[in-house]
Formats: C-alpha cells, sequence, structure tokens
C-alpha cells in the first residue's frame, strides 16, 4: 500500500506547483473600416519583452515582465506579479501576415487588418 | 563532580510557534493572492482601482502603481502629512469615433488611491518615474526614522 502512495502524491504535488502563473491582461477591441484593433494592458512589459505568434487561427500574445521585485519587505502588495497570456481566435477574414504591433507605456496596441477580399467592393455597372 | 551542560528544550533550534505563524503566513498569502485578482481593479466597488504595492528597506518606501496607457502630464502625486495621493485620468484616445466596439475590459477615467506611509518620510526628496506603464515613487526615510545601530561596550 505505501508503494503505490509515494508516487501519487509526488505527482499530485507536481501539478499543485504547476498551476497557471499568467495573468490574462485587459483587453478593448474594436473594428474600424479596414482592420480590427486590439488593445492590451501590460503593465511592467517593455517592447522587449512582448512575444506575439499566431498560429493557424489563433493569435497568442505573451509579455513578460521586466520590472524586478524591489528589494526591501512588502508592506502591501496587491499585484500579482505574474506575466501575462491571453489567446484569441482569429477570424479567417483577418490577413494575419500583416499585423502590426505597438508597444506603449504598458499597452499593446495590435492592428489586425482584414483581408482585402472582405472588405466591400464597389462593382461598377457596365453601359 | 560532573558539569552537564543541560540544554532547556524551548532553546533548541525548532520552535513548534515558528511553525505554526509561518503556516498563518502562508495562509494569509494563499488568500491575499487569489482576491486580489477581485479586488484590486476589478472595479468591483466602483470605477477604477489601480493596483498598488507598498515595499520598504532600510532606507526608503517605494511605491509601485500599475497605471498602463496614461500619459504623464495626467498623473497627479501629492503628498501630505504622512499619505501620498496618486490620482488622475485616463483619457480614451480619440480615435474611437468609427467602428464598433466588441470588448471593453480596460477603464477609462479618473481613478484616486491613498497610501499611508508606514514610517516618517523626507517630503523633499520623493521621486517619481514612469515607465513601462507603471509608476515608481520613492520616498526616502527621514533620518530619524532609520533603525539606527546601536553599538555595545563591553567594559
Amino acid at each position: 500500500m505505501t508503494t503505490h502512495a509515494a508516487p501519487l502524491e509526488r505527482q499530485a504535488e507536481q501539478q499543485v506547483s504547476r498551476l497557471p502563473a499568467w495573468e490574462q491582461p485587459n483587453a478593448d477591441i474594436r473594428e474600424e473600416h479596414d482592420a480590427y484593433v486590439l488593445e492590451l494592458e501590460m503593465p511592467g512589459v517593455s517592447k522587449a519583452g512582448i512575444e506575439v505568434t499566431v498560429e493557424q487561427n489563433q493569435l497568442t500574445i505573451v509579455g513578460h515582465r521586466s520590472d524586478a521585485a524591489p528589494q526591501g519587505e512588502v508592506v502591501y502588495q496587491e499585484s500579482r506579479r505574474a506575466d501575462f497570456r491571453r489567446t484569441f481566435e482569429l477570424d479567417p477574414s483577418i490577413n494575419a501576415a500583416k499585423i502590426q504591433a505597438k508597444m506603449e507605456q504598458g499597452i499593446l496596441r495590435l492592428t489586425l487588418p482584414k483581408a482585402e477580399s472582405i472588405k466591400p467592393r464597389k462593382i461598377q455597372v457596365a453601359d | 563532580m560532573n558539569l552537564i551542560r543541560y540544554q532547556e528544550p524551548e532553546l533548541a533550534t525548532w520552535s513548534p510557534l515558528n511553525r505554526l505563524s509561518s503556516l498563518r503566513e502562508e495562509m494569509n498569502r494563499l488568500l491575499d493572492g487569489s482576491l486580489a485578482g477581485f479586488s484590486g481593479s476589478a472595479g468591483l466597488f466602483g470605477g477604477w482601482n489601480p493596483t498598488v504595492d507598498v515595499f520598504q528597506d532600510k532606507d526608503n518606501v517605494l511605491i509601485k502603481a500599475e497605471l498602463p496607457g496614461m500619459k504623464k502630464e495626467d498623473i497627479d502625486i501629492t503628498f501630505q502629512e504622512g499619505t501620498l495621493t496618486i490620482c488622475g485620468e485616463r483619457k480614451q484616445e480619440s480615435e474611437v469615433k468609427e467602428g464598433e466596439v466588441y470588448r471593453s475590459e480596460r477603464f477609462f477615467g479618473k481613478f484616486h488611491r491613498t497610501v499611508s506611509m508606514p514610517t516618517k518620510v523626507d517630503a523633499e526628496k520623493i521621486k517619481a518615474s514612469y515607465k513601462d506603464g507603471i509608476l515608481s515613487v520613492q520616498l526616502p526615510k527621514a533620518a530619524e526614522a532609520k533603525a539606527k545601530q546601536i553599538d555595545v561596550s563591553v567594559s
């Protein structure tokens, strides 16, 4: 009996310690005339700490915090000090190759252009 | 006669009370961590409440506030009678004239947070910086508030 318990306990411990350590950044999504604009709040993340990847139709954004915990004792802490991660499903009408990203004061703005074929096209009537 | 050094059990290195208090600290940390997501900046109490951390070391009190997407001139910091007040307004960019909004999780508008200092600080030497959306305020401790090293003289 005891020989079965030990590996199970270790496995449970490993799973608990691997609890997700990500924080989900707040996002604003809006649609403009020819692109979607996605804004994510990631304070403490600089341009170098951003990873944006698109795989098939999934957009993944990871932000690594670059602010180190200050030395000294904690008097009061509200922040979770976790890195940021969020994924989005992209509509096929988005041209994934032309996504642009801009990072400023902790806000990442992604511009996702709509594919050309989706934009309304005016069709001339032939005489 | 044998001189036996008798060591009292309470002075032994393992103290059960230490273990209990560290357990309690762990529980506090667990609960604080999970609730921080709700009460931090979730705006449960109406409006925007930016996340604030307060640290102290032997020379300074350090405050960090998460204020992404602000302009330096829109942040107002004042210090009076041992209380630091951070307030300001986050204005929405004026580009949102056309288009549909699908999701709006970010807060805009005015915010206001006050932090009481744990010790006396030197108001003249307060420094603040804003980088990557985090406002850091450094408040040097007043000379009389720093712990003094007391020398033991042996005569």
